[in-house]
């Protein structure tokens, strides 16, 4: 990463930092659509929040891939079974390219992971809590993913290109994650009294957590009012958390399910749906590292990571020994 | 007479289309335990898509299989609702992952054996696995490519690399026994298959060796393995498998998914 120093620019002839200039220049610019590229001169503080938002972002498509790959191997059809696998592979393929997007920083991915390993880097905190039944497949694409777009869609006209063009095409997978999880809750909805208990047990367990994805309410929220000016996240938390709900009300209503929330009901005034008091204290534990699968889900990084050191660094001896081969043979 | 050697003629063919639709699923089933947990994102991605790509294989022939016996079975009665013993997999797909290294080694052998089907299978009397044999073997010669350099680079790796990818091949190499020893089934299929157990040895040998060579690894001898899946007598490993896979489908009968 830069080093705030280097980062300081000489003083211009009338002593005003050149670098205050360049703010300037650079927030008028934001501000008039255009679009950030990796060389172009940025504020430290931008790139910053962009390194933190985009690793985040990257962690959560990987650690994503645990609680729904748990179920490729007891998927109940061949069909269900590739939709999943394939899923899994995109989500990983999302992580790849935000990865890539993040790099254009000046950051390494090695050393981004690594936190993430280390327990100093953040990612959704929906993928703390466990899949329990196949139900949670269904329900992960419904409303993890359906979260997922509602917050993305927004990153598409992100002021940063690498990554307002890594949305546009994470965005176009998302759409068919969120459709395969609708359908698959709708074939169990048709199916036996079992099979309908499975998808609202699911829905009772997953529901909340989901409305939490938005993170905290814009009062409490600490980033919010930078990205804004910077053009990194033009729609507020509580804004996205609303279109959500308003989405997805009519869609359970579709499935035949109950959202888990008495205070659900249409505000004509407002033209919103109202809702419940969301359980921060929850989200905040779970946040901070206490949900009921933090550790899981790390140590199966980890772990993984670990067991594959030396797969690594046999590529590279391997590389080494072909370049000598090519020099002496 | 006639009759019964018809019989005999679409039991074995059905026989024949199962091992190798079995034996794709199974390896894809495998296969796809290391998504997630893969030494490396790019691989991660890369086995899911030869997970995948198994799959896909597994379910154009349950649906052939399914018409020779008329239909009354669909991809999933097959996949879910035999039993062990009707499982007619090579052994080799069913073997527990363990490392990388013995993955990587086990993916190497049977894709180049997979390859070598395929390619015979163009020539096939039968459009249908002609069909499927040309669309597998695009696939099937990139996971062989795959595998094959994972072998190269692990054996001609560290010391540590190489040492691991001996101990995969010292507990794999044995089931590759089962591609080519007595098979009545391909015997009395060989005027539509004309596919020989001899051929495929000559020609999976030669690819092999080939890797082998490069990896700087000394071809181990023909093994005395008793092997038998493709007969339906299989390791203890594949009814684990089989009760992780079929687990939904055995707890909910005729449950809509
Ligand atoms: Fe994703
Ligand atoms: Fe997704």
């Amino acid at each position: 990463m830069y080093n705030q120093s280097l980062d300081k620019g000489p003083l211009k002839d009338d002593g005003r930092d050149q670098d205050e200039d360049r703010r300037i220049e650079f927030e008028h610019n934001v501000l008039a659509g255009y679009t950030v590229e990796p060389k172009d001169w940025m504020p430290e503080g931008y790139r910053k929040t962009l390194i933190r938002q985009m690793s985040q972002h990257a962690h959560s498509e990987v650690i994503g891939m645990l609680p729904e790959g748990d179920w490729i191997l007891r998927a109940p059809t061949l069909k269900r079974k590739a939709i999943l696998l394939a899923k899994v592979q995109d989500e990983g393929g999302h992580g790849l390219y935000l990865y890539s997007a993040t790099e254009t920083l000046g950051v390494s991915r090695d050393l981004l992971y690594e936190d993430l390993l280390h327990g100093r880097a953040k990612y959704s905190s929906i993928f703390n809590y466990p899949t329990l039944s196949w139900a949670d497949v269904g329900v992960i694409g419904w409303l993890v993913d359906g979260a997922a777009i509602m917050n993305q869609i927004p990153l598409t006209q992100c002021s940063y290109g690498p990554y307002a063009r890594a949305m546009v095409r994470i965005c176009k997978e998302e759409s068919f994650h969120q459709r395969q999880g609708f359908e698959l809750l709708n074939e169990m909805m048709n199916g036996s009294e079992k099979q309908k208990e499975m998808v609202q047990n699911s829905v009772n367990r997953w529901w909340w957590p989901t409305v939490m994805m938005f993170g905290p309410e814009d009062k409490d929220s600490v980033h919010s009012k930078e990205s804004r000016t910077w053009g990194i996240k033009r729609v507020t938390n509580d804004e996205l958390r609303q279109n959500f709900i308003d989405v997805t009300v009519p869609q359970a209503e579709i499935l035949g399910v109950d959202l888990p929330d008495p205070d659900i009901r249409w505000n004509e005034e407002r033209g919103h749906y109202d809702f419940g008091e969301v359980d921060w204290t929850e989200f905040w534990r779970v946040v901070s590292g206490h949900g009921p699968c933090n550790r899981d889900r790390i140590e199966a990084k980890r772990k993984a990571w670990e067991e594959g050191v030396w797969v690594r660094e046999a590529i590279m001896a391997h590389a080494l020994n072909e370049k000598v081969v090519d020099r002496h043979g | 007479m006639t009759i019964a050697r018809e019989e005999t003629y679409d039991a074995h063919l059905l026989s024949f289309v199962l091992r190798l639709a079995d034996s794709a699923l199974i390896a894809s089933q495998r296969m796809a335990e290391w998504c997630g947990v893969a030494p490396m994102l790019e691989e991660d991605i890369a086995l899911s898509n030869v997970a995948l790509d198994l799959l896909g294989q597994s379910r154009h022939l349950f649906t052939y299989a399914s018409d020779l016996e008329g239909g009354s079975r669909s991809e999933d009665d097959f996949a879910f609702l035999r039993d062990p013993h009707e499982y007619l997999n090579y052994i080799i797909a069913e073997l527990p992952n363990g490392d990388f290294a013995q993955s990587c080694t086990k993916s190497f052998l049977f894709s180049s054996f997979a390859k070598t089907v395929w390619s015979s299978l163009l020539d096939a009397n039968d459009s249908r696995l002609r069909d499927i044999a040309a669309k597998s073997l695009k696939e099937t010669n990139y996971h062989v490519e795959h595998f094959s350099s994972w072998f190269i680079r692990l054996g001609d790796g560290t010391d540590t690399s190489r040492q691991k990818i001996l101990e995969g091949l010292d507990y794999v190499w044995p089931y590759t026994n089962e591609f080519f020893d007595d098979d009545s089934i391909l015997i009395s299929l060989e005027g539509v298959l004309k596919m020989k157990t001899n051929t495929l040895w000559t020609k999976w040998i030669e690819g092999v060796t080939n890797v082998f060579a490069s990896a700087r690894i000394d071809l181990p001898s023909t093994p005395d393995f008793i092997c038998s899946g493709k007969y339906g007598i299989h390791s203890e490993h594949l009814g684990h498998i089989l009760a992780e896979m079929q687990y939904l489908q055995r707890a909910y009968p005729g449950g809509r998914w």
